[in-house]
């Protein structure tokens, strides 16, 4: 039996009377791809959001390795309210801000690419590399720590090769053709060492040659790094070909949950998501 | 280019500047305009530079720079007047006993000024740099403003002087003494630049949520940023009280931080070298090239029509708008110094000039002369 990497228990994240996700529940385990589905609007992204510290859900917990990286319940205005579930059940409040939440392990991409555009590939990903660094400001600056900088280069060049990027290192990242762009945010986001790897729609944009590669890009890093890899994603044929577990949600609440064949012929799933089933 | 090369470039060039300093400094008799443009251009370029750690490379629009350097300017001042004159300066108001007889020699009292500067920064850094882009803006301004009228205000009048300033500050023991400071400092910052946290700075400026998301604590690099950018800011109000020998509320005016910034923005935000350049062009057109604009002028018996009192910074205005309209990106860009890039620069010449002289294209003679002709 392998192990919970991440669990999320009971998330509601409501924003004034929006209730975005609703009373969700879900668990990673260790080694799996597991993607999240869902029509646009169904409170994906948010779901990552709340997972990567850019919101505090308004109720639940999220839990990564046994440790309790997000908590909250419904307090002040927000408890009037309330429309989720599990009300009352969690007292904790715990928040952390995106940058201590990938220091624990958990990077990601987002949807709409963001590179640091006018700096160099190589940059990139040394810029990932930053948080995990001892040396401080003053003997990096007086190059009193260029042993660990030095190390630091080669392990970026090193993953650069691994990931295709190295030889276009010198490029300014913007310069990059889409596929290649969408390529160096996962080595950027690989650069940070982290357990679980959050894709939100990598295949974005792409034509099916392009998806095809990051079908087998994933599936390689995943073994190559031993990794966890939780993603959005629309396109069905990457995700039924890639993923060992889906979860579908429609309108924030959780519909479906299984493995790619269950889904394909889950009910409720075509009913909400695929919407195929109004001619019969 | 070879690493070897480059040092022995760079020594060159230092030695070149050295020598020419040396030539107008032996040449100084009283107060030549050029050697008081040079000093002048060395502590704007370092408060530039130190403007563009902030503006251009951390990507937060800081207005505060003059208050900051006033702060720097009054602690070096206070701490530095010789101990004797002090009854002499503070003739009106009396002097605080504290600080009657607290001197420091000029070196350390310059790290304090500095100190000072940063030590506010501090203090206003958390709630200030909440604010993002142009409110972030708005309050440093206000701060420079606060800090300017709180040093010329009476209950700070044993220590500030009140509205009667500093005078009798020490000036400078050697012609060289701003170059060297200025350089040093200028230096430390590039070295920060090239640093990993440079490179975090940098991140911050092209995209916040992906920086923060790739674990960059946002509050805490911009702290740094703001509060380096101070510290190097007071040293440059420092060597400013140096160099005018008397300050007054009234040398810091947010005037002063809109100067700063327009050699930032005519060098090129987000490059260092852009606005050390730029910094001795500003003060040469506003101090000395510009000068004649101001003198009424006959041309035999025309007089030459607008040319009065003030018609110099009516011009440099008009100057500043053509570059800003049609040279957006300011000399550099964000381009910085390099040998690589001044060789390719002597290539492309080469290139384009060959063919034109010997009407021949020799393409691999071309590479191998054009790179010769450098190195």
């Amino acid at each position: 039996m392998s192990k919970t990497v991440l669990a999320i228990n009971d998330v509601t994240m409501q924003f004034g009377g929006v209730v975005a996700v609703n009373d969700l529940s879900m668990h990673i385990d260790e080694g799996e791809i597991v993607a999240l589905i869902g029509p646009n609007g169904a409170g994906k992204t948010t779901a990552f959001n709340v997972i990567t510290g850019v919101y505090q859900p308004t109720n639940g917990e999220v839990i990564l390795d046994g440790k309790t990286i997000a908590a909250g319940h419904p307090t002040g205005k927000i408890k009037k309210i309330y429309a989720g579930g599990h009300n009352g059940e969690y007292t904790k409040s715990v928040k952390n801000t995106p940058d201590k939440i990938t220091k624990l392990g958990i990077a990601r991409t987002f949807q709409n690419i963001r590179l640091f555009k006018n700096l160099t590939v190589l940059e990139n990903v040394l810029i990932a590399k930053h948080m995990r660094m001892k040396a401080n400001l003053f003997t990096d600056t007086f190059m009193l720590s260029h042993k660990e900088e030095k190390r630091m280069r080669e392990d970026s060049l090193e993953l650069l090769r691994i990931v295709d990027l190295y030889d276009v290192r010198g490029e300014i990242a913007s310069s990059l053709p889409y596929g290649k762009q969408r390529h160096l945010e996962i080595a950027r986001a690989l650069a940070t060492e982290p357990k679980l790897l959050l894709l939100d729609e990598p295949a974005a944009g792409m034509n099916p040659q392009e998806t095809d590669e990051l079908t087998a890009f994933i599936k390689r890093i995943r073994d190559d790094f031993k990794l966890t890899v939780f993603m959005i994603e629309h396109h069905m044929n990457l995700v039924m070909d890639i993923s060992d577990r889906i979860y579908v949600i429609d309108f924030g609440k959780q519909i479906a949950e299984g493995t790619p064949a269950e889904i394909q012929n889950d009910r409720r799933v075509i009913d909400a998501y695929l919407g195929v089933a109004e001619d019969e | 280019m070879k690493k070897k090369t480059k040092v022995i470039c760079s020594l060159l060039l230092a030695a070149a500047v050295f020598v020419l300093l040396y030539i107008v400094d032996i040449n100084n008799t009283g107060n030549s305009m050029l050697a008081t443009v040079l000093q002048l251009g060395a502590i704007y370029a370092l408060v530039a530079v130190s403007m563009n750690l902030l503006n251009g490379f951390t990507g937060l629009f800081s207005l505060g720079q003059a208050g900051f350097m006033a702060l720097g300017a009054y602690t070096f001042g206070i701490l530095t007047i010789p101990v004797e004159s002090r009854g002499m300066v503070y003739y009106l108001y009396g002097i605080n006993d504290v600080l009657a007889n607290a001197a420091l020699p000029v070196p350390l009292a310059m790290i304090v000024a500095g100190l000072v500067a940063a030590f506010f920064a501090l203090l206003i850094g958390a709630p200030v740099l909440r604010l993002k882009s142009d409110y972030f803006a708005i309050a440093t301004l206000g701060f420079s403003e606060i800090v300017r009228i709180l040093i010329g205000s009476s209950p700070l009048n044993t220590v500030t002087n009140g509205s009667l300033g500093l005078k009798m500050i020490p000036g400078f023991s050697s012609f060289f003494t701003p170059f060297l400071i200025s350089g040093f400092c200028i230096l430390v910052i590039v070295l920060l630049l090239r640093s990993s946290y440079g490179r975090s700075f940098k991140a911050i400026r092209e995209d916040e949520i992906a920086a923060e998301a790739m674990g960059i604590n946002l509050s805490k690099h911009k702290q740094m940023a703001f509060i380096i950018s101070s510290f190097f800011a007071g040293i440059g109000g420092a060597l400013l009280a140096m160099f005018l020998g008397a300050v007054t509320p009234t040398t810091f005016p947010v005037k002063l931080t809109y100067d700063i910034l327009l050699i930032v923005v005519i060098g090129g935000i987000g490059s260092v070298t852009g606005s050390v350049i730029a910094s001795f062009l500003v003060v040469a057109c506003k101090e000395w090239w510009f000068r004649f604009l101001d003198q009424s002028m006959y041309i035999g018996a025309f007089h030459v029509p607008l040319l009065k009192s003030g018609f110099r910074m009516v011009v440099f205005s008009l100057v500043l708008m053509i570059v800003v309209l049609f040279f957006r990106r300011g000399i550099m860009g964000d381009r910085e110094f390099s040998w690589d890039g001044i060789a390719a620069f002597f290539r492309r010449l080469f290139r384009r000039n060959r063919p034109a002289l010997s009407g021949a294209d020799l393409p691999a003679g071309d590479e191998r002369n054009g790179g010769d002709g450098h190195e």
